[in-house]
């Protein structure tokens, strides 16, 4: 077998995405490719064994690997309430709903651990189911192979000795159907023992019995030998030769910022206020004082831009991170810094909207308002990273093109890149691209206005404390020439048409656009000559898609400006479908830059990432 | 240093006879008479009249947004805090649009010289009543009179934990270079209120302490450590007084030679006397008053010069502190060291 997808489903309290992430890294350690997804209920606590308060943990692993996966092929069920919703899907709240292979969050063939113990009439009961089976209540169909597990009473006896009370032995639960896991892949336990340790080296008292109820969960997987076969992954995994780690987007992201402010000799300011799904930047950020990062907890989402703002003027590589609601807030100090011309970098970890919207899921839904979302003429550089473990590199690309073209960079993440994790191959500091901030040239001392361009027309950057280069920066309009104050309207004009082609002359110092080829070499294939085109973290999806369909594929990281061969490669397809987690945001920015080109939609807004093969339906009708 | 070494060379563009003149003039004197060189002095403000004020001073200057000079001059400091910050801005910048900012700003104790030039009115604008203007004020926007209770400043700046508040008048130079080098020396947010006269708009809002032949008597320049003495005669002293039925203490109006009169401490923690002082007088500008009130003998004066200054750990200090002290224990210190504490693999 070449690739798999798990998914652990529980209570948000049963610890469903410590177990997926520990499950994922040992994957990861032992040298497959993974890709996770997080899921979880935007209540904190919901009422325990409530439909409200399932958790779920999905990964994909194997060789290939671009997706989660759109279904499960091995499930863990830890209640009523998580098998009922892994069942339904979406669904799960219609009284009259059954197993229906479209909703169902696994394959109809797949292996479904549930923990009887976590189906008593009161977890029924309170999981609204109306029977006292729920296997036939749901309509599961047969070829779904149930392996029933007493979870509870199996960590209970394996904890009966630990002296632990009755509340902390069941919250190892997790740890034996981990284990029962460990077994199914047949994976080697040393590794998985030690992971362990390191989870819980804070808390060294959990380490003993956490490490019994694993090995327990393993070999009770021995007695289930006779009813289901172990899994065994082949296929090698087709990464560069390095040293890797697994990585969450908001992580790497967080360490590009570190990474691109020690390349460019500048310290790391933060301003941002608490907004999920991007506080765990802050979180990352707070924490690496030892790294010299300065991360200020503003009083609001505008305090946070211009707080940075003020580092940014100061000499500092400045930052701010927020999702929807907060990039709306900070609109107005955006515009600041593209008139002010100073270099700042906006992450805007997307998230399911308008106003409080969904707030912990992931959608495409703020492009728009990236590229658009200020007044007046206000084009700000807009990036999308793609891949959890590239957030670190477009983060450090945001950076670099902020600091070498004063001016403010909006990074795109959504929750899907923020809190799933993929494979991160770690760079060496001197191996990434050098970055040579817009510092003012010595000779300007004494004559430097802050309207002082060079041969690109970016303006030069001075900042307090230099001598001979005091000046007023303003969010006014300015003399072209002389950097004061101006309402003159032909200098308007003038202003206004050199930040526009300020931005667009970056286009000269970023990659092309790569097209990835579809892996069918035959012209005569029927989808040779069609595009798949998508923007950010839906390159797994699309790629995945792509290979289904044996089709090409482009997946845009730079979207203003965009590649210089953008429209070279879009002419050269006859059909191209712009797929995107929301109802058109960048096919009508494609419309608006090549109205001679056709472009084809395919949009989902569900706050999930694409369906593979709901992409793969469609393009092939 | 001189005067003239602030000065921009741009042409100032306050309206004939506006109060932000006057508040130019000290703040080049000031900032002269303090002697920190103009390349480390950076001047942020956000949008009003007042915050004309960076282009006039030849230093580093900032001139951004409406309401969110408090939180630029909050990072410019806290990223650089070996650099001297100031804020200006007005009633409607700093209580209105920008009323976060600025209480998180003095909560924080941001190690910054704020002034707050109040004029109780938005003039850029043109017209419109702002947060201190009285109640039953008549503008643009309130044709019909406003019915809402405007801010004392002083009592916001106090009640948010203000280590520094210092109120001046436009016309009193001397009272107000004072106020100002007092706050750059203060380290932490240091409030400056300096009442100002809109000609075009609000002529006369401070008449009653701004006319000389009043101003004896109807204010009182704060001075630490001396007595508490005023009138056109200094025939006059302040004391407090507790009421023996609520224990509300309260300002009087006693003799200059009633041994109860009061020595000014501006570096007392307890806000409590300072909060009294900071109110004196405000009844003035909490309701229109009408043209024929007159001044009673027992009539408390408005507290000019510095009130309250104590000393309190500074924001920006705090935060570079802290980040030093964790950088010295550390072992990894730099990218390439970080991910070497990594749980990685080799493939």
């Amino acid at each position: 077998m070449k690739n798999i997808v798990v998914r652990f489903c529980g209570d948000s309290g049963d610890g469903m995405q410590l177990t997926g992430n520990m499950f994922a890294q040992l994957a990861a350690e032992l040298g497959h490719e993974i890709s996770t997804l997080p899921d979880f209920p935007a209540e904190i606590r919901a009422p325990q064994g409530t439909l409200g308060g399932v958790s779920g943990f999905q990964v994909e692993l194997g060789s290939e690997v671009y997706t989660p996966g759109d279904k499960a092929d091995v499930l863990v069920a830890m209640n009523a309430a998580a098998l009922k919703v892994c069942t339904l899907g979406s669904h799960f709240n219609h009284p009259q709903a059954h197993f229906d292979d479209h909703f169902a969050l696994y394959h109809r063939n797949a292996v479904v651990i549930v923990d009887t113990d976590a189906l008593t009439d009161k977890d029924l009961e309170k999981a609204l189911y109306h029977t006292d089976n729920p296997f036939t209540e749901l309509g599961i169909p047969e070829s779904v192979q149930i392996v029933p597990v007493a979870l509870t009473t199996l960590t209970k006896e394996a904890l009966k000795d630990s002296g632990m009370d009755n509340k902390s032995i069941l919250k190892c639960r997790n740890m034996f159907a981990l284990g029962l896991i460990y077994w199914l892949f047949d994976e080697p336990m040393e590794k998985a023992i030690h992971l362990l340790e390191d989870k819980f080296k804070k808390k060294p008292a959990l380490i003993a019995p956490n490490t019994k109820v694993i090995v327990d969960g393993y070999n009770y997987g021995q007695n289930l030998a006779l009813s289901i076969n172990q899994i065994h992954l082949d296929g090698k995994p087709s990464e560069a030769h390095g040293r890797y780690t697994s990585i969450a987007g908001n992580k790497a992201t967080a360490w590009g910022l570190i990474a691109a402010a020690e390349k460019a000799g500048k310290h790391l300011f933060l301003g941002s206020y608490p907004i999920t799904p991007a506080t765990d930047i802050l979180h990352e950020l707070a924490a690496r004082k030892d790294m010299n990062v300065m991360a200020v907890q503003a009083e609001d989402e505008i305090a946070g831009v211009c707080t940075a703002i003020g580092a940014a003027f100061a000499g500092d590589l400045a930052c701010t991170t927020t999702s929807g609601p907060g990039l709306s807030l900070k609109s107005e100090a955006i515009g600041l810094a593209v008139m002010a011309e100073l270099p700042l970098v906006v992450v805007d970890v997307q998230r399911g909207g308008p106003s409080t919207g969904l707030p912990t899921k992931t959608e495409q839904t703020d492009l728009l308002q990236a590229l658009y979302g200020r007044n007046g003429e206000c084009p700000a550089v807009v990036l999308a990273a793609s891949s959890s473990a590239n957030c670190f590199d477009f983060a450090y690309e945001a950076c670099k093109i902020a600091l070498e073209n004063m001016t403010p960079v909006i990074l795109l993440t959504d929750t899907y890149l923020a809190n799933g994790t993929a494979l991160w191959r770690i760079p060496q500091l001197a191996d990434l691209p050098e970055i040579h901030p817009q510092t003012v040239p010595e000779e300007l001392k004494g004559h430097f206005n802050p309207a002082l361009r060079d041969e690109r027309g970016v303006r030069y950057w001075a900042f307090p404390g230099v001598e001979g280069f005091e000046h007023r920066n303003i969010g006014l309009e300015r003399d072209a020439e002389k950097g004061t104050i101006s309402t003159n309207p032909e200098n308007h004009e003038t202003m206004v048409m050199a930040r526009k082609h300020k931005i667009e002359q970056i286009a000269n110092s970023i990659p092309d656009l790569k097209v990835i080829k579809s892996q069918i070499t035959n012209d005569q294939s029927p989808m040779s000559e069609t595009l798949l085109v998508g923007w950010g973290s839906t390159e797994g999806h699309l790629h995945a898609a792509a290979n289904a369909l044996g089709c090409d594929l482009a997946q845009f990281n730079y979207i203003c400006p965009l590649p210089r061969n953008t429209r070279d490669v879009l002419s050269q397809y006859k059909r191209i479908i712009v797929c995107e987690l929301n109802t058109g945001q960048f096919a009508a920015y494609l419309r608006s830059q090549f109205p001679d080109i056709q472009f084809e939609q395919y949009n989902e807004i569900q706050g999930q990432p694409f369906a593979v093969e709901r992409i793969v339906d469609y393009a092939s009708k | 240093m001189q005067a003239s070494d602030f000065k921009s060379d741009q042409y100032v563009r306050f309206c004939p006879g506006c109060g932000d003149h006057a508040i130019c003039m000290a703040l080049q004197k000031a900032m002269a008479q303090i002697g920190i060189p103009t390349h480390e002095v950076a001047v942020i403000s956000g949008i009003g009249c007042s915050s004309r004020m960076p282009h006039y001073l030849n230093t580093y200057g900032f001139n951004t947004i409406h309401g969110r000079g408090g939180a630029i001059a909050t990072g410019v400091k806290t990223s650089h805090p070996e650099l001297t910050v100031w804020q200006m801005s007005g009633d409607g910048d700093c209580l209105a649009i920008g009323g976060n900012h600025f209480i998180h700003e003095i909560r924080r104790n941001v190690d910054l010289n704020v002034c707050m030039f109040n004029n109780r009115i938005y003039g850029l604008t043109k017209g419109q009543y702002s947060p201190t203007s009285p109640k039953g004020f008549v503008s643009k926007s309130s044709p019909f009179g406003t019915v809402e209770r405007p801010f004392v400043p002083a009592q916001l700046v106090l009640g948010a934990g203000g280590t520094f508040f210092a109120r001046t008048l436009d016309v009193d130079m001397p009272t107000t270079v004072d106020c100002l080098v007092a706050a750059q020396q203060h380290k932490g947010c240091s409030i400056v209120e300096c009442l100002v006269n809109c000609v075009i708009f609000n002529n006369g809002t401070h008449a009653w302490i701004a006319d000389r032949e009043q101003r004896a008597e109807h204010s009182i320049i704060l001075k630490h450590g001396e007595k508490m003495i005023f009138g056109a005669n200094n025939d006059k002293g302040l004391a407090v007084e507790i009421d023996p039925v609520t224990f509300v203490p309260k300002m009087i109006v006693v003799s200059a030679d009633d041994p109860r009169v009061l020595t000014h401490d501006a570096t007392q923690p307890d806000p409590t006397l300072h909060r009294l002082l900071g109110l004196m007088g405000q009844d003035r500008f909490t309701e229109v008053q009408r043209d024929d009130v007159q001044c009673t003998s027992d009539e408390l004066p408005i507290a000019l010069g510095v009130i309250r200054s104590v000393e309190a750990d500074t924001y920006d200090q705090a935060v570079n502190n802290q980040i030093a002290a964790i950088r010295e224990k550390s072992k990894a210190k730099s990218f390439d060291e970080l991910t070497a504490t990594l749980d990685t693999f080799l493939l």
